[in-house]
């Protein structure tokens, strides 16, 4: 379980097979890479290619069928329920699909993620508005998700992942329901934190954001690692 | 040391109101779904309590009914009163006799007077018989047993080759199928209120698993998220366990005022079927330990079934 290399994450041999039907289908195949800290790492792929899986295996949210997926030195899917919850504390996701939760406003959305780390009230509360400022929804603090329009959402998922600021971001195609203008703030807000040290994990197939961005790029190709270059381009 | 210590129950303090917080806001913010788990629980709460009703007036039915059954020993009518206390004394030594009642030659004529006083012919016998003996029935004592199965042996012992000279008559055999019959009906009463309760119980517990089981089901994705957070087993089990105790204490107060109007309307009913049983009464010298026990169950039944819904989803 314990690894001696100084890395953030590591995938090593790592198949996943989802059954569909007692059809197995293939997610990940053989797939072998280190991200270091404080990287920037774009993982870009057609849809269906493997890019959430890849997420998925990091947040312990799935298991691999066969190989070994590190967090820094712990081996993610031999950890108990309760480390794995601390690891993602650790974490910052961003969901394609925001989840939110629906019964809590967006401030409490936000607060959420400083009070499973028991962040005292006061300064819940000066990092949540500072936040929503940030991402420009300080007037919609108090407002439900269903009341947001699907960019104002995504900005409310973005700040719930950094407001605790996280070793590690990973992004799930955050800019696919945004507009230009959205996305473009979007990314800045992201190389703005990782200018602070994070290390992000940015899952996407949007060609200008990653040709923007001149970082690492990953290319997935039906569960394969096709490409894998510094300052690498989207090319498929 | 001592810090670390602070610190920790301080950690705790606020993890618990944080949990106390989204349970409510839960419970306040999921109109729908906490009126009907509420709804739910008050049926499952009521059952129950009818049941704790039932088995109070079927006790005093019993009771009731018992204290009809004895069996009378008549003395041979020559007899002085002082032995017929020694086999009295003798026969309250024995565990299976709950009480004894002496009733003397002259309580006996007295009462039979009283009962017969229409009837001319038994009359004019008696007056025929007092010519001989101014007292010509004989002394009686009534022999109480605490279950039915006793009087036999009760009977046995009177049969005794000691008192053959002093006992003229055991009435035990000319009342044995009604004794039985009697303590069959109450044995009767008692299986029932096991199978009724367990029943009950059952459907309380099985119904309000199944309601809370779906309003979990309703916030699954929530839950999931929270997972995904990172708040641990507690942080996301809490609040739902919170719900449950809300949801349990309201159904609690609702049925106690609901079982309030029913006692209170069906008093007199319950009165005439029960044997003077007045419910009314019993309810409001009860009422505090009835609410407790609603209470109780309430909140016992929603921590319980929240502990069995969630389960599935904590698991890594």
């Amino acid at each position: 379980m314990f690894h001696a290399s100084c890395f953030m994450l590591k995938f090593q041999k790592v198949t996943k097979i989802y059954q569909t039907n007692d059809i197995p289908i293939v997610a990940l195949s053989d797939i072998s890479f280190k991200v270091e800290k404080k990287e920037f790492v774009s993982i870009v792929g057609k849809s269906g290619s493997g890019k959430t899986t890849l997420l998925k295996l990091l947040l312990g949210e799935e298991k691999p069928n066969k190989g070994q997926v590190f967090f820094e030195n712990y081996e993610i899917h031999k950890l108990s329920f309760q480390k794995i919850s601390t690891l993602r504390r650790r974490v910052g996701m961003i969901f394609q699909d925001c989840k939110l939760i629906s019964s809590k406003t967006i401030y409490e959305n936000i607060a959420y993620a400083m009070e499973v780390i028991n962040i005292n009230n006061d300064n819940i509360i000066k990092n949540v508005f500072e936040i929503l400022e940030t991402v420009g929804l300080k007037e919609r603090a108090q407002n439900f998700p269903h009341q947001l329009s699907g960019g104002e959402k995504q900005r409310v998922a973005i700040a719930r992942a950094i407001i605790h600021r996280p070793d590690v971001i990973l992004a799930d195609e955050p800019t696919s329901n945004l507009d230009p203008y959205n996305t473009l703030e979007i990314i800045k807000l992201l190389l703005k934190i990782h200018e602070t040290g994070t290390t992000i994990i940015l899952a996407t197939y949007d060609k200008e954001i990653v040709n923007s961005l001149n970082k690492r790029v990953i290319t997935l190709d039906e569960g394969v690692i096709i490409r894998d270059e510094e300052k690498g381009r989207f090319i498929l | 040391m001592k810090k670390k210590e602070d610190l920790y129950y301080k950690f705790m303090f606020t993890s618990l109101k944080r949990i106390i917080k989204f349970g409510w806001n839960n419970f306040y913010r999921n109109k729908g779904l906490s009126f009907s788990s509420t709804f739910i629980m008050t049926i499952a709460i009521l059952l129950i309590v009818s049941l704790l009703f039932f088995r109070e007036a079927s006790q005093f039915f019993i009771s009731y009914i018992q204290e009809k059954v004895d069996i009378s020993v008549s003395f041979n009518l020559n007899i002085d009163e002082e032995k017929i206390f020694e086999v009295k004394n003798e026969l309250l030594k024995m565990e299976e006799i709950r009480n004894i009642e002496y009733s003397s030659q002259e309580e006996e004529l007295e009462n039979f007077k009283q009962k017969h006083q229409d009837d001319e012919i038994l009359m004019r016998s008696l007056e025929e018989a007092q010519l001989f003996n101014p007292f010509p029935l004989p002394a009686v004592l009534n022999i109480k047993a605490w279950s039915a199965d006793q009087y036999e042996q009760i009977v046995e012992s009177l049969e005794d080759e000691k008192y053959r000279n002093i006992i003229y008559y055991i009435d035990y055999h000319d009342r044995r199928l009604i004794i039985e019959r009697v303590f069959s009906i109450t044995k009767w009463i008692n299986q029932i209120f096991i199978i009724l309760s367990s029943i009950f119980i059952l459907i309380a517990i099985l119904i309000t698993f199944n309601t809370i089981k779906l309003t979990i089901l309703n916030q699954k994705e929530e839950l999931i998220i929270q997972r995904l957070v990172g708040a641990s087993n507690w942080f996301i089990s809490g609040p739902f366990l919170i719900q449950g105790i809300i949801s349990g204490f309201f159904a609690s107060l609702i049925s106690f005022l609901i079982s309030l109007g029913f006692v209170y309307l069906l008093e007199f009913q319950i009165e005439s079927l029960f044997f003077e049983f007045n419910i009314f009464s019993y309810f409001l010298n009860q009422a505090f330990i009835i609410f407790l026990v609603q209470v109780i169950i309430g909140i016992t039944l929603g921590i319980i079934s929240s502990i069995i819904a969630i389960r599935k989803y904590l698991k890594a």
